[in-house]
């Protein structure tokens, strides 16, 4: 029914108590998820929104049983924040945060190699199972449980295909924002890997946009590995070289990473390339129909 | 962040990894001063902009007299320098560097960067010296060779030798090519870069290596624990727009097109570039209000693309999710109120109090088009304008 959440996570939020910690921990809890603890350190023993602040990630696991963590703390103890959690051993790490210097972030991927923690971004909206749990800043009310899987590098343009598909009355199995830097902790591939294991879902948006090569090695993996049914769009196909367009990673450099190269390598994979991001919703429901897989999405 | 030619070599210089001897001028009569410093009878004068491409398009000159220092930094300074890197708009050159002339034997490669990839730092060298890296790895990827850095020791001694030998760097130079190596990886590391470039990396008739060039990019996100390094900003270099907007955390790049754009998210900023595009528009900026907009920012953004003499009409894009649509609404008109404005304005509102934030909009008198969807709203802007003007 889902992948990396579900309404049995137990959420722990680091930075509760910060603005951004404490506003998002209450629209997490108001939308049923699991939210049994907070961190910050020299905060223990306060209370927000009802659930205990603690000085520790280790303290927060051992008194509450928290399996996830949801990170909100600023860029420059972001990378600490990580590592403290993943040493308290928790499965899956959401790094909300915006703005790691990036070589925090090599430090970080080869601190949690060989560790059974998964981290997701930095600077992503985070992961939501609609209906079940939301650990992240995306607004719950556009999703609807569902089958068909997402991953994308941005936020705002993830909450545009989500809603294309509500409104088309097709629901999402798991929605994961992987992150708009150039080193994060999951790729494209790793979530694909997860929604083709997935029995409850049937299809998956991917959404790219220019910078590296990661939706070059999404589309072999796909071509490879993927049977049920891929529809992307990539962001930027008028983006000049040498900028970096707001996120991070997303930049083209030295010639590489165009969207051009993109939308050609997942065309080569068999994937359908939504030609706008207005488009995105219609282009599944297309795929599905060829498919036969649309009564299997919708109601 | 990118900085100029003369400030990566004093980095260098100061992490021990050796550079021409030096210093920048910003008038002939310092050129000519540095250069008699400097003695000996060969100098070289290069342009100080942030682009490559200096040397084809005349911006590093030869003199082999103190007269000839004068005349090519007169020459050089205040001139505007066009590169295939600058645009057709060019560059104005107000520094110059002047160094002592260096006795090439062979020119070599050496750099680093954050490979996504791989999640680390690749050390990459090349015996094509000199050239485009680009160029290299896209006509002879066999004579690029690489090194992966494990964060936890950092480049090693024997990287740096594999490296060193695999370019064809005589046994003699190998010495000195380890620390060489060795201290670019240190400096890249303690001054956050993303991006190192020493191309071409000389090896001299004396025997001798040195950074002949020098290119440096930084980690924006890294500049708050590296002040050194955020001195070293040169605001003459950027878009005065792109600089305005910066102050208010504003993510601003200018294009070429006539259709001013304000999306919140980098994503869909992009995608409602590419969407004005697809129905035969042209984006004049992307413009990135940010996931918490306020009014200010709002005004601020609507000054920024005002500012814009191309700018025919504006397509505003928000999906508003924890951003609500009518305090962007609020933000909307007041900004309108307070710039002035003067062209077309299309709205498109989606998300949290979309109907809300469309009552205001609507109540507010002023002459705003609105739309139900991206498409929507990118046909209406594109036809109000006109395809490709």
């Amino acid at each position: 029914m889902s992948i990396l959440v579900d309404h049995t996570t137990r959420v722990i939020v680091q930075g509760i108590t910060g603005d951004a910690g404490r506003f998002h921990a209450g629209q997490m809890i108001e939308y049923g998820t699991k939210v049994v603890g907070g961190v910050t350190p020299g905060k223990g023993g306060t209370e927000v929104h009802g659930v205990p602040v603690f000085d520790t990630v280790a303290e927060a696991v051992r008194a509450t049983g928290a399996d996830a963590s949801v990170i909100f703390v600023p860029p420059a103890y972001a990378a600490d924040a990580i590592l403290e959690a993943a040493d308290a051993g928790i499965r899956l790490i959401v790094a909300i945060t915006e703005g790691i210097p990036v070589l925090d972030m090599v430090k970080v991927k080869r601190a949690l190699e060989g560790r059974p923690t998964r981290l997701i971004g930095p600077n992503c909206p985070g992961v939501i199972t609609p209906g079940a749990a939301k650990l992240g800043i995306m607004p719950g009310y556009i999703h609807k449980p569902g089958k068909v899987g997402i991953v994308s590098r941005s936020g705002t343009l993830t909450y545009e295909a989500v809603h294309q598909l509500t409104t088309r009355g097709i629901g999402q199995s798991t929605a994961v924002g992987i992150g708009g830097d150039p080193v994060k902790g999951t790729e494209f591939i790793d979530v694909l890997k997860l929604f083709e294991e997935d029995p409850d879902t049937e299809a998956v948006i991917l959404i790219g946009e220019i910078g590296g090569t990661a939706e070059e090695e999404a589309a072999r993996w796909i071509e490879a590995n993927m049977t049920k049914p891929v529809v992307a769009f990539i962001a930027g196909q008028t983006a000049p070289p040498g900028r970096r367009m707001g996120h991070a990673g997303a930049i083209i450099a030295g010639g590489q990473g165009t969207a051009k190269e993109k939308v050609a390598a997942l065309e080569a994979a068999g994937v359908r390339v939504a030609p706008t991001p207005a488009a995105i919703g219609e282009t599944l429901v297309e795929t599905l129909k060829v498919r036969g897989l649309l009564d299997k999405v919708t109601g | 962040m990118n900085v100029h030619e003369y400030q990566a070599k004093a980095l260098l210089r100061e992490s021990g990894v050796p550079v021409p001897r030096g210093e920048v001028a910003t008038s002939a009569e310092e050129a000519v001063e540095i250069a008699r410093r400097l003695g000996g009878d060969l100098w070289v004068v290069k342009a100080q902009i942030h682009a490559g491409g200096r040397g084809k398009a005349g911006g590093v000159k030869l003199a082999r007299s103190l007269d000839e220092v004068r005349a090519h930094a007169e020459a050089l300074l205040g001139r505007t320098l066009v590169t295939h890197q600058t645009g057709p708009e060019g560059k104005v050159v107000r520094k110059v560097l002047v160094e002592e002339g260096t006795a090439i034997e062979r020119e070599f490669y050496i750099g680093a960067v954050v490979d996504r990839a791989t999640g680390r730092v690749v050390v990459m060298a090349s015996s094509e010296g000199g050239v485009e890296i680009e160029a290299v790895a896209a006509r002879a990827p066999e004579k690029i060779v690489k090194e992966t850095v494990d964060p936890a020791v950092g480049l090693m001694p024997y990287q740096a030798r594999k490296l060193a030998y695999a370019i064809g760097l005589p046994r003699e130079a190998v010495g000195k090519a380890v620390p060489f190596f060795l201290n670019l990886y240190r400096v890249f590391v303690e001054k956050d870069a993303s991006l190192a470039e020493i191309n071409p990396l000389v090896l001299t008739r004396g025997g001798e290596l040195v950074a002949l060039d020098a290119k440096f990019n930084f980690d924006d996100n890294a500049l708050f624990r590296r002040p050194e390094v955020a001195a070293l900003r040169d605001l003459d270099e950027e878009d005065p727009k792109e600089v305005e907007a910066s102050k208010y955390g504003l993510s601003y790049i200018a294009l070429d097109g006539n259709i001013g754009c304000m999306v919140n998210g980098a994503g869909l900023a992009m995608a409602t570039m590419d969407i004005i595009q697809f129905y035969g528009g042209r984006p004049a900026n992307f413009l990135d209000v940010g996931g918490g907009a306020s009014k200010e920012k709002v005004t601020a953004a609507f000054k920024i693309i005002l500012a814009d003499p191309n700018v025919k009409g504006i397509f505003v894009n928000i999906f508003g999710g924890i951003m609500k649509c009518d305090i962007i609404a609020e933000g909307i008109v007041a900004a309108a109120r307070e710039v002035g404005l003067d062209r077309p304005l299309v709205v498109r509102l989606e998300g949290t109090n979309v109907e809300l934030g469309k009552a205001i909009l609507d109540r507010s008198g002023l002459p705003i088009i609105s739309a139900d969807t991206m498409a929507d709203g990118a046909q209406k802007i594109v036809e109000i304008v006109g395809k490709g003007a």
